[in-house]
């Protein structure tokens, strides 16, 4: 039974909590990107729905990027 | 170089619910990963609902609605009117022989409703002690970041006509 991680999977747990850490700053930023347009909208200003939109599906792509690498660090050390 | 793990033959809940600790640091982080990646995603959503509603919102029709006669008020006198629906009230303020202005009467901080105060001749919210200039509808003081909505007025022989709202971003 293993109880203790590997030298290599301490490697990739360390990876893992950096991705982590920038999904979740990537996060906060897209949740003050959706309140700011939302503001922006109700306020009858329709010019940075365009924009938000496209920055929030980038963000969006590099959550779903850094979630890959998380994956493809988990099937490495778990085999 | 494999991008996902291979499924293996025990069940799922067995494989993501493991019994080594050092397994489980894994499953848990990968796990807590995919609820924040799909938080992502339900913002990028909402963005995008955003962007819908402002596509249909866009250039919306007012109406050319008679709002007063030119002589209805004096000079540095009022009147409240309805537009573009009657549950909105605006402000018409004479401010001069021939010049009249008029401005949603919401207050762009909490919604107050503002009124003319001619001693100090602008617009002034009671609520939060908000101020707006009856020149432009400019923000003067207080904690209102936008001017106020401008009503478009046009002067058809002896009639005022609101045509329109001006909205303004903050300065």
């Amino acid at each position: 039974m293993r109880e203790e991680p590997t030298p290599s999977q301490k490697r990739g747990l360390t990876g893992i909590n950096g991705a982590l850490a920038l999904i979740i700053l990537l996060l906060i930023v897209q949740i003050w990107l959706i309140s700011a347009t939302l503001e922006t909208y109700l306020a009858g200003f329709f010019e940075a729905a365009l924009p938000a939109a496209i920055v929030s599906g980038l963000i969006f792509l590099a959550c779903a990027g850094l979630y890959l690498f998380i994956a493809r660090l988990d099937s490495e050390a778990r085999g | 170089m494999k991008l996902f793990r291979q499924p293996s033959s025990e069940p799922l809940w067995r494989d993501e619910f493991s019994v080594f600790a050092a397994d489980e640091r894994y499953v848990s982080r990968r796990q807590f990963a995919k609820f924040l990646v799909l938080t992502s995603l339900a913002m990028f959503v909402g963005n995008l609902w955003i962007l819908v509603r402002s596509w249909f919102s866009r250039g919306p029709a007012y109406p050319a609605e008679t709002v007063a006669r030119l002589d209805e008020i004096p000079i540095g006198g009022v009147k409240l009117f309805p537009y573009p629906t009657p549950k909105e009230q605006c402000i018409l303020v004479r401010t001069g022989s021939n010049d009249y202005v008029a401005y949603s009467q919401k207050c762009t901080h909490l919604s107050c409703a503002v009124f003319y105060s001619g001693a100090k001749n602008r617009l002034e919210c009671p609520c939060h002690n908000g101020a707006f200039s009856v020149r432009d509808g400019s923000v003067l003081q207080g904690p209102p970041r936008r001017p106020l909505p401008r009503i478009r007025l046009e002067r058809r022989g002896d009639e005022l006509v609101a045509t329109g709202i001006h909205l303004r971003q903050e300065v």
